[in-house]
């Protein structure tokens, strides 16, 4: 079995253990044994990372074998620059949303440690997936346990939350299944994307091919105007649901730009380019603009979370290396930084019971070490300097720049919009007077989300200030991407 | 002067009519009230219909029997099996709820259950018109008297009136389409009739008109819009171990016939059914999807579910033949048909096999609210019912995802234009499903328990049920097997 493998399988191992065994083990024993199946899976996707090829072209650690013969699919893995940052952001964040739901969670914690544990080897599975069909099913996969998570132990008004995330994401994907059907006879019988990269496509077909997958990625993304559902879910599910859905299921659709929409439909992409450029300017400025006047704080991050994607959907379609790499950057920074905006909120979420920002006030009296993991935190979010945040952010703008003056200048109003949102939240949450009698008896946080919180904000100041690592892995593979969009492939 | 091989080819058949009888005679001895001799003898001889009928079709052989009035091919041989094994399951989960009801007081469901069998195996082998006839008269009239079994019941007897009257209906439709058939080809072979109508001797208008009511019939059967009113009344008035009985062993049977008749019988025609049926497909999709999404009883939106879902197979039968006369096409559109409907008969019996767990004494566990918080009280089979409900639903990693992806890619490789606004509104009606087959799933795993007696069943029971339930998602990691199976059944019989 190959490391791509045990990187899936292992997450889902534990969690159908957890699901057979979880009702004889106490919630504690539960919790113990979810952290180690994390903790492994984490394990064995760093050697991905020291031994991945730096500076070579192509995929690494490719594991290839027929899987369903009626349709030539195979159960075809690999990784590169590209996917190899996600697979280890979302083991990762597997790890966190682990230890973030230590004490938060006290119902049918089995059922929900396994949901998290499979929904892990699901989205590591289509970051590693090299067959379209792979891929798709992954990609679906993903559904049932997110579904379960928002609808158990989501909030009050969790099944609405539930139903819009299953039926949005379901109608995008359909579409997408149809073009994948469509090339898949269009190729004579392969799901292979590297035979579709070399697949010759008229401009009609690759338009309409390029309009399904977007149906599936933009829902996911979520670019505007079908962002709606994300601040709902957002607010319904629980903390970790919120984390990892902001940090890792939201790139899976911006993963899927990259490997579907650029390289199959090139021609199509620089033709729709404009309609991508603006969408993602519109995500940008107008849900900034949103989240300016949230009064909810995870609807607020959620907002936050839309512009910065918007961010990224930019990078893809400038077509330059240093937005396209900005844009990747960009995914991962924002991994970091909102999981760790949204583990914040549970922290006051879990002692308070209320997300509204009107309740709090001056919560840095009774909670200082708390109040400067969230200003950092926060100043990650605006796109500070220093921080993972702004690594990306920089990138695009300056790739904006370098493509068209104007776009350049609309994304960057996003830096002003972003530092507003953040730092007004900031103020009306943590500084000024003590609000109330509730937050004057909060308690400061404990060990275990001190851990949780100083390992994120390790992550985030490293990447800020030394962003090397990230970029040298990826940029043979970004190379290699631009090459597919700058050849036609009209026949 | 019969040989051999005519004995060999109906021997499944002999099986299931000697062993009915002597089932039949026994049982009347029988003092027991949980006939467990009935019981055990049928599942016997179910396993042995299974086996001969499966050693066959792993042989591979097609020979005709009686001067081609019965055909003994891989298609039919494989569904000859999976009814047989349908049938041993359905038992198996019939068991304690007809107890309970009962509906053991005699030996019918077992032979009325046989000699429904025996009428499907009679249709699925059949290589004539009439024998095809008598094949599904004696199922209907089977089933007739298995949903009037429990005949203190008002609503089953009801649903009995209505099932035979509108099954008689469609009986008519289907004789009077086989006699202008007759008519106009003078013959009754199916082998014989596909040569006459190539030959293009049949008078083209009475032909036309035997088609209509062939596909009219056929249609019945299957219960696709607009002939589908029996489907929900019978499904909600039946006891629901007849319900179940309804909405799975027919079902492959029906399908049989749909190739015998229409595809082997009228390859020539295609173009002309083919229109029927995506007319039918298409309304089939809407109204069992969105009338679905109004039921509060499980039955009954299981009914809808049941008439789209038969829509979506139509489909298949669509995509055969390209509408420049290209066969190209055929062995993928008809072997996903049969993948569809094997998988979909798998899958009913996993979700009706939990609706039979739940029911016990004076409580039918029909209403969709019956289910609430069923996660709570029993994670395997809420489990096992979700599987069942994601399948249906067509979502990966479940069995019914790749029926689903087997009929689009056949629809899409038929064609551009028509063929692929069909598979558009295939998959945005399957949007529509997905809603209220994730109600289900919304009612079992979000909702607090209404029901709090204990799950009690026999141990046989809740094996299969675990078995079957895991079967759906085992065969959506590696379908391979059965996809490869269905190809070669279609591959030999289109040769």
């Amino acid at each position: 079995m190959g490391l791509l493998s045990l990187a899936i399988w292992v997450p889902i191992f534990f969690g159908v253990a957890l699901l057979a065994l979880g009702r004889h083990l106490s919630a504690q024993q539960v919790r113990w044994l979810a952290l180690l199946g994390s903790l492994v899976g984490l394990a064995v996707t760093l050697p991905l990372y020291t031994g991945f090829e730096i500076g070579a072209a192509g995929f690494q650690f490719v594991e290839k074998v027929l899987w369903i013969e009626r349709f030539n699919i195979y159960y075809h893995l690999g990784v590169d620059g590209i996917s190899l940052w996600l697979i280890l952001l979302t083991a990762f964040t597997t790890v966190i949303a682990v230890v973030a739901s230590w004490e938060s969670i006290t119902e049918r914690v089995h059922q929900y440690m396994a949901a998290f544990l499979i929904l892990s080897g699901a989205m590591i599975g289509v970051f590693s997936a090299q067959d379209a069909l792979l891929f798709f099913l992954f990609f679906e996969a993903t559904l049932i346990p997110m579904y379960l998570i928002i609808g158990i132990w989501g909030g009050p008004n969790r099944i609405y939350a539930a139903y819009k995330f299953f039926l949005y994401t379901l109608l995008g994907s359909l579409l997408m299944l149809l073009a994948l059907i469509y090339l898949f006879n269009a190729s004579g019988g392969s799901f292979n994307l590297q035979d579709w990269y070399q697949l010759p496509l008229t401009s009609t077909e690759q338009t309409l091919l390029f309009l399904a997958f977007l149906a599936a990625f933009a829902v996911k993304v979520p670019m505007w105007p079908v962002h709606t559902w994300l601040p709902d879910v957002h607010v319904e599910a629980p903390t970790a649901g919120s984390a990892v859905l902001a940090a890792i299921m939201l790139k899976l659709g911006a993963y899927g730009f990259l490997r579907f929409s650029l390289p199959i439909t090139p021609d199509a992409s620089q033709d729709l380019a404009w309609l991508m450029i603006a969408l993602s300017l519109i995500a940008v400025i107008y849900v900034g603009l949103v989240a300016l006047v949230q009064q909810d704080m995870k609807k607020l991050v959620a907002y936050s979370s839309v512009a910065h994607m918007g961010f990224v959907t930019l990078g893809f379609f400038l077509f330059n290396e240093l937005a396209l790499a900005g844009a990747i950057v960009q995914m991962i920074a924002h991994g970091f930084v909102s999981a760790a905006m949204f583990l914040c909120i549970g922290v006051l979420y879990d002692r308070m019971h209320s997300r509204e920002i009107a309740d709090y006030g001056g919560v840095i009296n009774p909670m200082p070490k708390f109040a400067a993991f969230a200003l950092l935190f926060t100043m990650a979010n605006a796109g500070m300097p220093g921080t993972a945040g702004f690594v990306g952010e920089w990138m695009v703008i300056l790739g904006a720049v370098q493509a068209n003056f104007w776009i350049g200048l609309g994304a960057a109003t996003a830096l002003i919009l972003g530092a507003a949102y953040s730092l007004l939240m900031f103020k009306r949450v943590y500084l000024g007077a003590v609000a109330n009698d509730n937050v004057k008896a909060l308690l400061d946080i404990n060990a275990r989300e001190y851990g949780v919180l100083a390992v994120l904000a390790l992550a985030v100041l490293f990447m800020g200030i030394f962003p090397k690592p990230f970029t040298d892995v990826m940029m043979p593979a970004v190379t290699e991407l631009l090459l597919h969009i700058s050849v036609s492939k009209l026949p | 002067m019969i040989d051999h091989l005519s004995w060999i080819a109906i021997a499944p058949q002999l099986l299931l009519l000697v062993m009915v009888c002597v089932i039949a005679i026994y049982d009347l001895f029988l003092k027991s009230p949980q006939r467990h001799a009935t019981h055990y003898l049928t599942l016997l001889t179910l396993a042995g219909a299974a086996f001969l009928t499966g050693s066959a079709a792993l042989s591979g052989q097609t020979f005709s029997g009686f001067g081609g009035l019965v055909v003994s091919d891989p298609m039919g041989n494989w569904l000859k099996c999976f009814a047989a094994l349908t049938m041993m399951v359905l038992l198996v989960y019939a068991r304690p709820y007809a107890g309970a009801r009962g509906m053991l007081r005699g030996g019918e469901l077992y032979t009325l259950g046989l000699f429904a069998l025996l009428g499907m195996y009679v249709m699925i082998s059949g290589h004539n018109l009439l024998i095809i006839y008598l094949g599904l008269e004696l199922l209907a009239l089977s089933s007739f008297a298995l949903v009037a079994l429990r005949r203190d019941d008002l609503r089953a007897t009801e649903a009995a009136m209505k099932y035979f009257v509108l099954g008689a209906l469609a009986s008519g439709f289907l004789l009077y389409g086989m006699s202008l058939i007759y008519g106009a080809t003078g013959t009754l072979d199916i082998r014989t009739l596909a040569q006459t109508i190539d030959a293009g001797v049949a008078q083209p208008q009475v032909l036309m008109l035997g088609l209509v009511f062939l596909v009219a019939g056929l249609a019945f059967k299957l219960g696709a819009v607009p002939f589908h009113m029996w489907v929900p009344d019978v499904y909600h008035g039946a006891p629901t171990a007849v319900t179940l009985f309804i909405g799975s062993a027919p079902k492959l049977a029906a399908f049989a016939i749909v190739m015998r008749l229409l595809v082997e019988a009228m390859p020539t025609l295609a173009f002309d059914w083919q229109q029927m049926l995506a007319v039918l497909a298409v309304l089939s999709l809407l109204v069992g999807n969105l009338a679905a999404v109004a039921q509060t009883n499980l039955k009954r939106m299981l009914a809808f579910s049941a008439i789209a879902q038969v829509g979506f197979l139509l489909l298949a039968f669509v995509a055969g033949v390209g509408a420049d006369g290209s066969t190209a096409n055929m062995s993928t559109a008809y072997s996903a048909a049969m993948f569809y409907i094997v998988t979909y008969v798998l899958t009913t019996l996993a979700v009706f096999g939990v609706i039979l767990l739940l029911s016990r004494e004076g409580f039918e566990s029909e209403e969709i609210d019956d289910l609430a918080g069923l996660n709570q009280r029993s994670p395997l089979y809420a489990g096992v019912m979700a599987a069942g409900m994601f399948s249906l639903a067509g979502v990966p990693p479940l069995v019914g995802f790749y029926a689903k992806l087997t009929v689009l890619q056949a629809l899409l490789a038929a064609g551009d234009g028509v063929y692929l606004w069909l598979a558009v509104f295939a998959v945005l009606m399957s949007l529509v499903g997905a809603f209220y087959y994730l109600r289900v799933v919304k009612v079992m795993y979000f909702d607090v328990p209404t029901q709090t007696a204990a799950i009690s069943a026999p141990f046989e029971l809740r094996a299969v049920l675990s078995v079957n339930g895991l079967m759906l998602l085992v065969l959506g990691l590696f379908p391979g097997a059965l996809l490869a199976l269905c190809a070669q059944a279609i591959a030999s019989l289109l040769v």
